[in-house]
């Protein structure tokens, strides 16, 4: 199928990509840095060629549970923030995932804690991948480098959402969602129609035909017992999705003696300080994270056992360190470097930090 | 062949503008590019940058704190990015309000008058696109029949009437560049 090459901002991939495949409705609140999010759905006026909603809420509360409402109807809705919104967001998040929901929910991630700032950060992983609201729940978590992943991670975010019934982030950060690189763009899904939605998703909660019992989309469960199996029932999901849906990159690790862990725009600035450091001799590759739940345990397991150490390089103050720590079992020595709050780290400081605390040690 | 490239001066300059057509130029040659621009608070008055990288191969990163080339419109931005070109590297400048000229001596420094040209000849809209003249002739990274693709993909069509005032503005900027050092 032929391609068709834009050059775009992640911001404004994530709005092309919402309209090309086939989303119903888009609900947000403006925040920089993903304010280009909703500009370019603006721009584009989906409801008058897919009959895509786009409407701006009052709030991200109000966001997230029109999205709820729309997720329940069975419809491919998403919305879209930043780190402060996102925050707002928590109760409606764990509710979809309580209630089986697909959906789509996009952080283009900034400095925080509070209103922080609005230069990138990737200090909301343990609020994506460790919860964030409460229960025993997780959603599913893409992490996009480019602009090109932005765009397909909403086609894959549809697919996953649907498949297991779950949430879906996309984690990004201010980086990626600013940058303008090339896109190539494919042609239009169209949106589903009644038939296919009830084909699709037999359980939404659309206009019951006399021919099924009522379909019942809540997250509520006063039994105990039954709340029991439902939650062992999300579980049986979460590890399915660790069974089948990993993915990562392997980058550079062929003869690697020292590996970086990273995902997203860290990983970007990763894959400069291996050309930096292989140019001074130093083995060095990168495991880019794509899925950040599920996390790929196995392959870090795996590299643990090969390597002279890792370095997890993110814009926190070390958060997915814990994982990368978990999964290697101190076979070998794993420390974090990150500079965070809105300063974004440069390859040279990621190739010093190398040398420092891993190869020195 | 990657060009690195940083673009600084005040908003309102057309320092980001800049930086687009020279992606999207780049772009049309079938180059990879990014442009990754500072995004706080700018405004007109403001500093505002913007880092273009161009190459033949995929970009790792667009974050980066080492240029081939910075193009510098104020003296902030001169004082902000002089030590940031590569040994050997680039920096071309606009002297207009610089009154603290760059020193480095293992850097190759060119300047354009391109504020003073743009005024002489009235051309103030298209300022940033004689400041581009100059950077192309110094480092013909693209060539002039995909700088014209670079703008027809960029400029919303009502603005493609203005596309024969820009490549003037490229022709004035190329004659215009002066050598201040070279290596």
């Amino acid at each position: 199928m032929a391609k068709e090459l834009k050059l775009m901002k992640g911001n404004e991939a994530i709005a092309e990509a919402a309209i090309r495949s086939g989303c119903d409705g888009y609900f947000g609140y403006p925040i920089t840095p993903q304010s280009e999010v909703m500009e370019h759905l603006m721009i584009e006026k989906p409801w008058e060629t897919t009959g895509m909603v786009v409407l701006q809420a009052e709030s991200e509360t109000s966001s997230i549970n029109m999205v709820y409402g729309g997720a329940a109807a069975g419809k491919k809705v998403m919305t879209s923030s930043s780190s402060p919104g996102i925050s707002l967001m928590q109760e409606g998040l764990t509710y979809l995932a309580g209630a089986e929901l697909p959906a789509l929910v996009v952080n283009v991630v900034r400095g925080g804690p509070g209103l922080g700032t609005i230069q990138p950060s990737q200090a909301d992983y343990f609020q994506a991948v460790k919860g964030g609201g409460h229960g025993d729940y997780q959603m599913y978590v893409l992490a996009p480098a480019s602009v090109q992943e932005m765009y397909d991670f909403v086609f894959l975010g549809w697919e996953i959402a649907f498949k297991y019934r779950n949430p879906v982030m996309i984690l990004s950060d201010g980086a990626i969602g600013q940058v303008m690189e090339k896109l190539y763009v494919g042609p239009h899904i169209p949106r589903w129609t009644e038939e296919e939605l009830r084909k699709n998703a037999p359980w939404a909660s659309c206009g019951k035909p006399a021919d099924r019992d009522h379909n019942i989309i809540t997250s509520l469960d006063l039994d105990s017992a039954k709340q029991e199996l439902h939650n062992h029932k999300l579980q049986a999901k979460y590890r399915e999705m660790e069974e089948k849906e990993v993915l990562f990159e392997a980058i550079n690790c062929e003869d690697a003696e020292y590996i970086f862990v990273a995902y997203g725009s860290s990983a970007r600035i990763a894959q400069k300080a291996i050309q930096l450091g292989r140019e001074k001799g130093i083995k060095v590759g990168l495991l880019r994270l794509i899925t950040l739940f599920p996390f790929p345990k196995k392959q870090i397991a795996e590299f643990s056992k090969k390597v002279k150490g890792m370095l997890a390089v993110e814009m926190s103050a070390g958060q997915m360190v814990e994982d990368v720590r978990l999964a290697a079992e101190f076979r070998c020595p794993v420390e974090h470097f990150g500079r965070y709050g809105g300063i974004i780290h440069t390859p040279h400081e990621v190739l010093e930090a190398l040398e420092e605390k891993i190869i020195k040690g | 062949m990657t060009e690195e490239i940083i673009i600084a001066g005040f908003g309102g300059q057309g320092v980001l503008s800049m930086g687009k057509i020279l992606a999207y130029s780049g772009a049309m040659q079938d180059k990879e590019v990014s442009w990754m621009p500072s995004y706080g608070p700018e405004m007109r008055g403001g500093t505002a940058n913007v880092s273009v990288i161009i190459s033949d191969e995929r970009i790792s990163s667009p974050i980066i704190s080492q240029f081939d080339t910075a193009i510098i419109l104020n003296q902030q931005s001169l004082d902000k990015f002089e030590k940031t070109v590569k040994p050997g590297g680039v920096l071309l400048y606009d002297p207009n309000g610089v009154f603290n000229p760059p020193t480095r001596k293992d850097i190759n420094i060119y300047k354009v008058a391109a504020t003073e040209k743009a005024s002489e000849l009235g051309m103030a809209k298209v300022f940033n696109m004689i400041v581009l003249g100059a950077f192309l002739e110094v480092k013909p990274v693209v060539t002039e029949e995909f700088i014209e693709k670079g703008l027809l993909k960029s400029l919303p069509e009502r603005h493609h009437k203005m596309i024969p005032e820009n490549l003037k503005a490229v022709q004035t900027g190329k004659s215009i560049v002066e050598t201040v050092f070279e290596l």
